[in-house]
């Protein structure tokens, strides 16, 4: 996906960039209103995070002339407020959604991913290979013209491999994507979804196969 | 933080108090006066009677032959006839012998105007008038006095006084009357400032327009520019508390962002879990921090409950599509039964943040792939969250919802401990209860009863 990062802390914004590559998303930052007015009408951008404390105004009037010119980009706040009467200012003045600073990434994902499915419409935003079709906005799998619904895990679970086949992804590496810092899970929890992935993807020409001591792969038999 | 007011008593009785003793001393005052007035009045009408009487025997008055004759004029007693049977007296004196009338009627010095005086034992008015009389050799003084008893005077008088004392009264219950419609509508701008001001909401702070008498309008306009100032100061307040947030908070979040990062680059476990720990240390700060505020924010709103009709419904359903992102991650899902037509009275603000508490608690204890279950039901209004995780400690349910409290079992899992006393707090200011319990086949189940 690619973003547009408004926030004026260099700090923040280099670690949410590089963060973001990691998942494989493109990020454009600006520090200022002025700048974000300048990327937003040339750029296309899936989505915006927008900081609400900028140097040369409120986030709110970014949010409001955005609103105005009629762009359906839609915007995901990041504010260090946490009360629930500013939150819910916010949604008034036309941000789609919130997280509070300091935030998750795998939530921030989750709710840009919502926002998306909800903004979608249409559009599709659907990836092959092979004789795969993966949707990894709806969620959908398809298999031999067969739509499979995925569930949260399983989907970002094949997102990783998805966008890079034939690449070995270590089990822990998985593992940090699919649970949260705060879960007490075993780290063989990763193979219940590897095996899941697996029946969905029996029919088809793709295979995700396990190399031992090192981590699992999406193999492209065609 | 509403300290007492020291009373200094009503304005409203101190106005009537007064303006009633001030009607009352009038009254007397009329009585008195007037009394006075009617006993002069009545008084002179006496004199005048007597003077003529003494005058007209005393025109009778000849020396014949050096010899006194009175040709006593009968009319000048027939005058000083009343209805009341007063009684008469008279003495005439040739050069101080008596001549004719009663015997020690006191004689006045000639002369001398009205004086009363006692005779045979009753108060008498009389008046006494001397003559020179001239003859061919001879001069003599005739000195007639003319008494008269008073009990006319005195019935009339106790007639006025009747009369008086009656108007009197009247005019004090009239003042009376007045005082009070005077002191009530003088009153009555003070209270309705005082409703207006008292049923404001806790946020509004907008000036008071509403015309006001001019002796109120310094302490209106006083309390404008106290409202001004709190307003301002409130806002100085809120903007320092913002500023302080962006100023915690976004390095936070730079941190998270580094330590998620590192983590994905970082192969040795000792190092994973150090970065682990960190995040959840980073984790549980922020979530501290808002939930104290929140707390605070709480316990602001509730002394000062807005009151807003509020579709429970349409509140549970809006809450849920802010966590379904959060929910997804750990594939929960959430199975409502919601009664559309239930609604409630109270503060959606706060209530949206007790729920969201409940619910955010449900999501974190849940088991992945599980199903969180929310229910409204009507008669009384209830909400019902209820999620399949490990559920209460059953020995510490009743003080799970003291402030800083956690269950035993919430090892491993953020949190504040504040969730259930915000709701809980939430609950008790919109008159309803938090009832906290373990369902029968397992979970935990807070229900909200209002």
């Amino acid at each position: 996906m690619k973003f547009l990062l408004v926030e004026d802390n260099q700090d923040l914004a280099d670690a949410i960039c590089v963060r973001m590559q990691i998942d494989g998303h493109v990020v454009d930052h600006a520090g200022t209103i002025l700048d974000a007015m300048g990327f937003a009408q040339t750029g296309e951008y899936d989505l915006i995070l927008l900081d609400m404390m900028l140097p040369d105004g409120d986030g709110r009037d970014f949010l409001r002339d955005h609103r105005g010119r009629k762009r359906g980009t839609p915007v995901i706040v990041l504010t260090a407020r946490s009360q629930v009467s500013d939150r819910i200012s916010l949604l008034d003045l036309g941000a789609d959604d919130y997280v509070t600073k300091p935030f998750d990434h795998a939530e921030l994902e989750a709710r840009c991913r919502a926002v998306l499915r909800r903004n979608a419409g249409t559009a599709q935003t659907e990836k092959h290979l092979g004789d795969v079709g993966f949707d990894p906005v709806a969620g959908v799998l398809t298999v031999k013209g067969v739509p499979i619904n995925l569930r949260n895990r399983e989907l970002r679970l094949l997102e990783v491999l998805f966008n890079a086949p034939g690449q070995i992804f270590a089990k822990q590496k998985l593992f940090d994507r699919l649970f949260s810092y705060e879960e007490d899970v075993s780290d063989n929890a990763i193979e219940v979804y590897i095996g899941r992935l697996r029946k969905h993807l029996e029919p088809s020409e793709l295979k995700i196969t396990t190399h031992r001591g090192l981590g699992y792969r999406l193999d492209h038999d065609g | 933080m509403t300290g007492k007011v020291r009373s200094l008593g009503s304005l409203r009785n101190r106005l009537a108090l007064t303006l009633i003793g001030g009607a009352a001393v009038l009254a007397v005052l009329l009585y008195f006066v007037v009394r006075s007035y009617a006993v002069q009045i009545a008084q002179q009408g006496q004199d005048s009677i007597l003077r003529a009487s003494v005058t007209s025997i005393l025109d009778a008055a000849v020396l014949r032959d050096g010899q006194l004759e009175v040709d006593f004029p009968y009319a000048s007693l027939a005058m000083l006839g009343t209805d009341s049977d007063d009684r008469v007296f008279y003495a005439i004196y040739q050069d101080d012998v008596l001549v004719s009338g009663y015997d020690g009627l006191p004689v006045a010095a000639s002369d001398s105007g009205m004086v009363t005086v006692t005779f045979d034992g009753v108060e008498v008015r009389t008046t006494t008038a001397s003559r020179l009389l001239a003859g061919a050799q001879s001069r003599t003084r005739v000195t007639v006095t003319v008494a008269q008893t008073q009990d006319l005077l005195a019935v009339t008088l106790s007639a006025i006084s009747r009369n008086i004392a009656l108007f009197g009264a009247g005019f004090f219950v009239l003042v009376m009357l007045l005082a009070v419609l005077a002191t009530s509508s003088a009153i009555g701008p003070l209270a309705r400032l005082t409703t207006s001001v008292a049923r404001r909401g806790p946020q509004d702070l907008r000036p008071v327009v509403s015309p006001v008498p001019s002796e109120m309008v310094p302490l209106v306009s006083s309390l404008n520019t106290l409202m001004a100032r709190l307003g301002q100061s409130l806002n100085r307040s809120e903007d320092f508390i913002a500023e302080a947030a962006h100023r915690v908070r976004t390095p936070l979040a730079t941190v998270r962002s580094h330590a998620e990062t590192t983590l994905q680059r970082v192969d040795r476990e000792e190092n994973r879990q150090a970065l682990r720990s960190m995040i959840r240390a980073i984790d549980e700060s922020s979530r501290a921090a808002g939930q104290l505020l929140d707390h605070a924010m709480i316990t602001f709103r509730a002394d000062h409950l807005d009151q807003q009709d509020i579709p429970l419904a349409a509140l549970v359903e809006n809450l849920i599509m802010r966590l379904g992102p959060v929910a997804d991650m750990r594939d929960v899902e959430f199975r409502t039964a919601l009664d559309p037509d239930v609604t409630l009275k109270g503060d959606p603000i706060l209530l949206h943040n007790a729920l969201r508490n409940v619910v955010d608690n449900a999501l974190k204890y849940a088991p992945r792939e599980s199903v969180i279950e929310i229910d409204i039901t009507a008669n009384p209004p209830c909400v019902v969250i209820r999620d399949h995780g490990p559920g209460f400690p059953v020995d510490q349910i009743s003080n799970l919802s003291d402030r800083f409290t956690r269950g035993r079992n919430a090892e491993g899992i953020i949190g504040s401990g504040l969730g259930l006393t915000i709701a809980q707090e939430v609950a008790t200011a919109h008159g309803g209860q938090m009832t906290l319990g373990t369902h029968s086949k397992g979970g935990a189940c807070v229900t909200f009863s209002f």
